[in-house]
């Protein structure tokens, strides 16, 4: 049986980047559990256009986990309270009858907001475009074992591969650092044969295009815990690791043109 | 269960009616809130159902203005007595493509024959 929620949300209204913002206050009765937190803001919409009022403007797409598209801080924890599971996948079961819950965006300096609940993550696109692609012509699927990769190795790719680049662990940081996504994107390539060639040159280049945009990461560990994908930092030692073998090899000099 | 003949005809040209007048009044008596002046979901979200009328319109036309069936364009005036899909191709063996010309109810239909020199068009049996 499903229960039926009475909430009050206190939303993080914002027109623009450099608009001042506020929160506001909205009553969101007759919440029925079974809807995901996306569902239970598009009734809220829904009311809101219904009232004349213009709807809270948040993102959203595949609303299955995979795509790293929402983004929201839900009572202060990046994707709400249940651990490993983005905003999309986040139950109104989760919450109880007359709660408030407080939604707000990413913050961090490197994410202006564009409206309301949607930020601009275009910095992590930007650490992509440094380093995250093999050069290596890949041809046609390749038959199966042909390049023997221990399962441990691939095991362990696969988990960093997994980052849906959603920036969770950027607003979670104290720091507002970017380690753990890179180290994600930097780990799934430098962990497998395809992705040695552009190994050492990857690292420094994604790196330092990190620390162009985002903080310093000081340890702390918010990331790990805030990531949908529970991506272990564990990766961000492998990428610090990879980093300093980059800077004795200076791959950078060599590939200067 | 055999399908009525002569019904898809029937169906499009309703439709085909009944699309502008829903488009007409979509564009009439819409509530859009909000603004142009930032970012906008609701305006997004009626600029995509305003395509989507043009897009109907031109769908139904097109089903209509085919009088044949084939593959997945199944026109149930016509069908063999079997229930199989009876092709024209004297008439649709060609590409075509509808050109917008402003008017939505008024779509050029720019055509290029389909020629087989080899292989001759033959109707598949799965008998």
């Amino acid at each position: 049986m499903s229960r039926e929620l009475n909430l009050t949300l206190k939303v993080w209204r914002q027109d623009g980047p450099d608009a001042p913002g506020r929160f506001d206050t909205i009553a969101a009765p007759g919440i029925n559990d079974e809807m995901s937190f996306l569902e239970m803001l598009d009734l809220v919409n829904e009311r809101l256009i219904n009232e004349g009022k213009e709807a809270i403007v948040f993102d959203h797409d595949c609303r299955e986990g995979i795509c790293g598209t929402c983004s929201l801080m839900i009572n202060g924890q990046a994707h709400g309270p249940q651990r490993g599971t983005a905003t999309c996948q986040l139950h109104m079961r989760k919450f109880a009858d007359g709660d408030t819950i407080v939604i707000e965006p990413w913050r961090a300096a490197a994410f202006p907001i564009i409206k309301d609940l949607m930020v601009d993550r275009a910095p992590l696109d930007r650490i992509v475009e440094a380093g995250g692609f093999i050069t290596a012509d890949t041809g046609g699927a390749p038959d199966a074992n042909l390049i023997p990769i221990p399962k441990p190795v691939a095991d362990s790719a696969m988990d960093a591969a997994a980052c849906i680049g959603c920036g969770a662990c950027v607003a979670a940081c104290p720091n507002s650092a970017a380690q753990l996504f890179t180290s994600a994107k930097v780990g799934h390539l430098n962990l497998l044969p395809q992705g040695q060639a552009e190994r050492h040159q990857r690292v420094e280049a994604m790196v330092d295009t990190m620390e162009e945009f985002f903080g310093s990461c000081t340890n702390h560990g918010e990331c790990e815990e805030a990531c949908p994908k529970e991506i272990s930092i564990d990766f961000i030692a492998l990428m610090n690791k990879d980093y300093l073998a980059a800077k004795f090899k200076n791959r950078k000099l060599l590939s200067r043109k | 269960m055999s399908i009525p003949s002569s019904a898809c005809n029937v169906c499009l040209g309703t439709a085909l009616r009944e699309i502008p007048a829903l488009h007409d009044e979509f564009r009439k008596d819409l509530r859009v809130t909000g603004s142009g002046e930032s970012t906008n979901q609701t305006l997004e979200k009626a600029g995509r159902i305003d395509d989507f009328f043009e897009l109907a319109q031109v769908m139904c036309l097109d089903a209509l203005t085919r009088e044949e069936s084939c593959g997945g364009h199944f026109r149930a005036e016509h069908q063999t007595d079997e229930g199989e899909a009876e092709r024209d191709d004297e008439n649709f063996a060609h590409v075509a493509a509808w050109e917008w010309t402003g008017d939505p109810a008024q779509p050029a239909r720019p055509v290029e024959p389909l020629e087989f020199d080899n292989v001759h068009l033959a109707v598949r049996s799965y008998k």
